[in-house]
Order: structure tokens, then C-alpha cells, then sequence
């Protein structure tokens, strides 16, 4: 038995020392002043430590399982001449850098870090600026993107790249990171089983995070502002969105979180506030949307015709012009126990929930969805009489689209 | 003007029960709707909708009935070396300070006692131009008519055509019309109503994020820039001005 464990330490102290390998130091007044020199004298297991200056090199090939250590964030210039790193081996991992001034191209996607074909790489507490591709992942697994702090400067939709782009990629961990000024602040396609954790997504072009064939991914607790049209989830199942925050989304194409052909997934503790459309929904069915906040939004929910079995429960409505819309006339959605802050029922058996079923929506918003410019009548005495007339007694608008049992008192959650 | 004569009326209407009640019904309203009400952005929405309706008809109603309760007040001094045109003045502005006393007792005072916001700002500013506007259009009525039934049946049309039926026609030309780029034209029509000026210029508060929408930009656009501002206020002027320019021009020729 003793023997055992002592071929096993034997053997850890072996592995150690392979797996910690030398130091490899760069400055302008160390032996290596350039990285690409110390990148081609390092073998596996190597550090490569830089320290703070300023570096003016491109086209860092990464094909060893090495450590690239920035002190105090060195800064790489890429003078807006090609990539930064490729990173082509597994284990690979990248801190604490600043790299610069990624140029637009239409030929291939140049990026300040990209990872082709390699697993378990980090990349963490780097700072990329101007750049067209931040970061960028292409049939990578297991990789986890901590804390990095992305910044680009995109002009136009055509011209400018994503922030952080995940492709055909799995078990992916995005913790942590700001990414503003890009087309999309991330973007996936064809991920699974990415968890997406804290992030930061403003100011971007288009939308602040995009997924298209992206099926069960989590994202928790990351913040979408003021970016050009939202959030889009697009052609995905297994979603799980929770406790984040859409804010801010403000133009005619611009929504809080864009749903289409969307399957069984969960909208779970998310704040909507202040956005143009909250959530729009088309053809996406079997969602839960759950204990959410949708506070000042122009629309709160707008639910194309073609969505069917969604479960809205438990959520908040305050202070929207309008709670729910729609453009068909059948209903097909399931609402119960939600608090419409525009409910005038009663509750007399005093359990906390109406006795009056609510009827979120007005006949007046299915006009502005047909004719927009009616907008201007907004709270005038008509557009009033009209709804209150159709809720009496209602011929146009969806006649099960009713909150059953709708809550009294803005709802707590924990 | 004369400020004797407009101290007097003041202090005259100010002594009037129906002044006091006016102002007490209104803050009862708005304080049940402050306290019933959660949010500071909903009570004011709420409380937009009540002026939008209260104000232009009581102002028309009472104004024209004071005007022709006023008839001998106004022969006796007609009888006395003053100017008719001072009289009226003195007159219209004496009933709306009176009436927009009551409204900001009223309605200013809860507002403000649960803080002025900005939108609360511009719904005491909409309020007060309202009261102006149609104490205006009752005195125009009443001039018209020299029997008291037709001046507030008048009055009443008025009332109703301005809240209900130019709203309705509005909407008839949105919904036939909507195959043409009719979004200019409409500005232009909204702003030849003083209650829709009034409401646009607080949806412009409370309500942005749904203006923000495809057409509702352009309107946000236009009447959100100092240029649409500054062209609402001064609609908003002339449906002061004219009416009083009209009504003093009869007024000076009337026979009494």
C-alpha cells in the first residue's frame, strides 16, 4: 500500500515538473525582446512571462502548450496590420495582455485572440481595443473566456466583426467580460452547452448577444444596454435565460429579446426596462416565461400568431404602454397569475387574486400594430372609449388571450 | 386694462363657492389616485387623463355661464367713462387666474407634494394653458349668443368636438389614409387641437419607449426637437389669441 501511494507521488512529482517547464521572460532589455521569439524557443509546458512595455509584432502562432502572462498589461500593437494570436494547440492559455488595433477585413476574420481547433484554453483579464474580431472560436470545447474587457470602434453592420465569436463550438464558459462597439457584442452559432455568466454587452451595432442553432445554453445575470436592436435567440431548443437585464433597447427594430423558432426553454427573473419591445415572439413555442419584471417598455410582450403553447406565470407588469400585443385574433399561449398593473378588478374574496379575469390585451394596440400612425392618439379620450368597449364586449380582440387569475399586489420574488 | 376692475372680478370669483369646490374636487381626485396608485409615472398618466377631460369642460361651462351672469355687471360699467376693451380683458383674465388658481390648488399641490417630476411639471403647464385656451373659446361662445341657452349648448359642442369627435375624425383619416405617407399631415392636424397638443406633449414624457416605435419616431422627432416645442406653444397661443382677438371684436360692437 505504501508503495502505492509513493509511485503515485513519484509519479505527480514527475508530472509536475514536466507540466510547470521553464519561464521564458520577454522586455526590451531581457535576452528575448520579441514574443514570436519567445513563442519559437518555448516548448510544452513553458511560461512566457511579458513585461509592461509596448510590443509592435502580429501573427502569433500558438501551436505549443504554452502560458502567455502579461505583467501589468503589456500592450501588442497590431498596427492594423494582420491577427494577433492563433492559438492551434490545446491548453493554452492567455492573461493579463492588452492588445490593439485589429484592422477590417473582408477576406478573413482577424482577430486579437483567435482559437481554431483547440480545447481547454483560457483566456482571461485581457483588454482588447479597436478591434474588428475580439475574440474568436472556431471548433473549439471547453474553453473559458474570463474577464476580458473588449472595446471596438464599428462604423457600419458590414464593416465591423463581433466581439466575441463562438462557431461550432461546446462547453464554452463566458464569465465576466464588457464587450461595446462591435456588430455583436457576442455571437453564437452552432454552441452547446455554453454558459454565458455576468457579462456586459453594450453600445454594439446590432444585437448585444445573437444565437442562431445554439441549442442548450444558460445565460445568467449578464446586463444588454442601448445596443442597436437587442437581443436575438434565434433557431435554438434548451435555452435557459435568467436574471438578466434588457435595457434600454430604444428604435422600430429594436426589442429587448427577439425569439424566433425558439423551443422549450426557460425566461426566468429577467428585467425588461425601458426598451421599445421587451419580448417579441415568432414562431416559437413551448417557452416558459417566468417571474420577470417588464417595467416602462413602449410594448412589453409583442406574440406573433404562430407562437403556441408558451406559458407566461408570475410575472410583473409595470408601467407599459402596452402589456401584451398581438396580430392574430386566436390565441394559443397560456397567461395565469400575473400582475397587470393596468387591472381594474376586484378581489372580493380577498385570496389575493382578481375575481375578474384581465384582458391584457387592447383592442387599440392591435390597431397601432395595423396602422402604426394611430400611435398619436395614445391615451386620448376615444382610443379609451374604444377599448373599454371592446373589453366589455370583445369581437376583435383575442377572446382567450385572459389572465384567469391575475394577482391583486405587484408580485415579490426572492 | 384696468386693475381695478380685474381686482374686483378676481376677488369676486375667489369668493365663489364654485371656485373652492372646483379646486376640492380636484384635490381629492388627485390625491386618491397619487395614494391608490403605486408609481409616481402611472398617477400622472392617470391624472393627465382626468384634466384632459375636466378642465376643458368646466372651464367652458362655468365661463360662459359667468359671462352671462355677468351681463349687468358689465352695462353698469359700461355706463361708466371705461374703455370696452379693458373691460373684457379684465374680465377673461380675472376668470382664468381664478380658475388656474383652483386647478394648481388642486392638481399642483398633490403633484408637487409628491414630487415634481418633470413630467409633473409639464402636467401643471398643460393644465394651466388648457384653462386659458378654453376660458377663451367660452367667452368667444358667449359673445356669439346673446341667449344664455344656445352660448352653453354651444359651449358644450365645442367641448365635445375638441375631446371626442375631432379625436374620431383623426383616427378615420389615420385609417383610411394609412396607404400614404400621411405622418406630416397628421402632426399638422393634431396641432390644430389644443387637448391633443396638450396630451402629445406629455406621451412625450411618459410614454417615449412605445413612441420610439416605427411611426411614432417621426412624431417623437418633431414634437420632442425645441422646433416642435416651440411651434406646439405657439398653437397653443393662438388658440388663446384668436378667440380673444374675435370676442373683443364682437364684444366692442355688441348692443347691450
Amino acid at each position: 500500500m505504501t508503495a502505492k501511494i509513493s509511485y503515485i507521488f513519484l509519479f505527480l512529482i514527475f508530472f509536475y515538473d514536466v507540466a510547470s517547464g521553464r519561464d521564458i521572460i520577454v522586455c526590451k532589455n531581457c535576452e528575448t525582446v520579441s514574443i514570436k521569439d519567445a513563442i519559437r524557443q518555448s516548448i510544452d509546458g513553458d511560461r512566457i512571462i511579458i513585461k509592461k512595455d509596448i510590443y509592435n509584432e502580429n501573427n502569433l502562432v500558438i501551436d505549443k502548450q504554452i502560458e502567455i502572462i502579461g505583467e501589468d498589461h503589456p500592450v501588442i500593437d497590431l498596427e492594423y496590420k494582420y491577427q494577433g494570436f492563433l492559438i492551434q494547440k490545446d491548453h493554452v492559455k492567455i492573461t493579463g495582455l492588452e492588445i490593439r488595433n485589429i484592422s477590417v477585413n473582408y477576406m478573413e476574420d482577424l482577430s486579437a485572440i483567435k482559437i481554431d481547433n483547440s480545447d481547454h484554453c483560457v483566456i482571461e483579464n485581457n483588454i482588447l481595443k479597436d478591434t474588428f474580431f475580439a475574440i474568436y472560436l472556431a471548433k473549439a470545447n471547453f474553453c473559458l473566456i474570463k474577464n476580458n474587457k473588449i472595446s471596438g470602434q464599428a462604423k457600419t453592420e458590414t464593416s465591423s466583426g463581433n466581439g466575441v465569436h463562438l462557431w461550432k463550438c461546446t462547453n464554452i464558459n463566458l464569465e465576466y467580460n464588457e464587450a461595446e462597439g462591435h456588430r455583436d457584442g457576442f455571437y453564437f452559432e452552432f454552441v452547446t452547452k455554453g454558459t454565458m455568466t455576468g457579462n456586459y454587452s453594450h453600445n454594439n451595432l446590432r444585437y448585444g448577444l445573437h444565437f442562431m442553432f445554439s441549442d442548450s445554453n444558460v445565460y445568467r445575470d449578464n446586463l444588454f444596454r442601448e445596443n442597436g436592436a437587442g437581443v436575438a435567440v434565434m433557431y435554438s431548443r434548451n435555452i435557459e435565460m435568467t436574471d438578466n437585464k434588457f435595457e434600454d433597447n430604444w428604435g422600430p427594430a429594436s426589442y429587448g429579446l427577439l425569439l424566433k423558432d425558439i423551443t422549450r426553454s426557460l425566461v426566468k427573473g429577467n428585467l425588461f426596462y425601458k426598451n421599445t419591445t421587451g419580448i417579441y415572439m415568432e414562431g416559437s413555442d413551448q417557452i416558459n416565461v417566468e417571474n420577470n419584471e417588464f417595467n416602462s417598455n413602449g410594448w412589453a410582450t409583442k406574440i406573433l400568431g404562430n407562437c403556441m403553447d408558451n406559458k407566461f406565470t408570475q410575472n410583473n407588469y409595470l408601467n407599459n404602454t402596452f402589456d401584451v400585443s398581438s396580430n392574430s385574433s386566436k390565441n394559443a399561449n397560456f397567461y395565469s397569475g400575473n400582475y397587470w398593473d393596468k387591472y381594474d378588478g376586484y378581489d372580493l374574496d380577498k385570496n389575493g387574486t382578481g375575481d375578474v379575469p384581465y384582458r391584457p390585451v387592447s383592442l387599440y394596440s392591435m390597431i397601432v400594430d395595423k396602422v402604426p400612425e394611430s400611435i398619436i392618439l395614445l391615451r386620448s379620450f376615444i382610443v379609451e372609449l374604444i377599448d373599454v368597449t371592446e373589453k366589455a364586449m370583445p369581437v376583435i380582440i383575442p377572446e382567450t388571450l385572459i389572465d384567469e387569475s391575475p394577482e391583486m399586489n405587484k408580485i415579490k420574488f426572492n | 386694462m384696468d386693475k381695478k376692475i380685474f381686482k374686483y372680478i378676481l376677488f369676486d370669483l375667489l369668493r365663489n363657492k364654485f371656485i373652492l369646490i372646483y379646486s376640492i374636487i380636484l384635490m381629492v381626485m388627485s390625491f386618491s389616485i397619487i395614494y391608490i396608485g403605486h408609481d409616481s409615472s402611472k398617477a400622472v398618466i392617470t391624472i393627465l387623463n382626468l384634466i384632459l377631460f375636466i378642465i376643458p369642460l368646466i372651464c367652458l361651462i362655468f365661463g360662459t355661464i359667468h359671462f352671462y351672469n355677468s351681463r349687468e355687471f358689465i352695462q353698469f360699467l359700461l355706463t361708466q367713462p371705461v374703455n370696452r376693451k379693458n373691460i373684457f380683458r379684465a374680465e377673461y383674465l380675472a376668470l382664468s387666474v381664478s380658475l388656474s388658481l383652483g386647478f394648481l390648488i388642486g392638481v399642483g399641490f398633490p403633484v408637487m407634494l409628491y414630487g415634481l417630476s418633470l413630467s409633473g411639471l409639464y402636467l401643471i403647464v398643460t393644465g394651466i394653458s388648457l384653462t386659458f385656451i378654453f376660458t377663451a373659446l367660452a367667452f368667444l361662445s358667449s359673445v356669439l349668443n346673446k341667449d344664455k341657452v344656445k352660448g352653453i349648448g354651444l359651449s358644450i359642442i365645442i367641448w365635445l368636438y375638441l375631446t371626442i369627435i375631432f379625436d374620431g375624425l383623426v383616427f378615420l383619416v389615420i385609417y383610411f389614409f394609412n396607404d400614404y405617407p400621411i405622418d406630416r399631415f397628421i402632426i399638422i392636424l393634431t396641432s390644430l387641437n389644443p387637448i391633443d397638443l396638450g396630451r402629445i406633449l406629455m406621451l412625450l414624457q411618459v410614454d417615449v419607449s412605445a413612441l420610439m416605435g416605427f411611426t411614432g419616431a417621426t412624431f417623437q422627432k418633431f414634437f420632442g426637437s425645441i422646433l416642435g416645442k416651440a411651434v406646439s406653444i405657439l398653437f397653443m397661443l393662438l388658440w388663446i389669441i384668436l378667440p380673444l382677438f374675435i370676442s373683443v371684436r364682437i364684444f366692442k360692437k355688441t348692443n347691450f
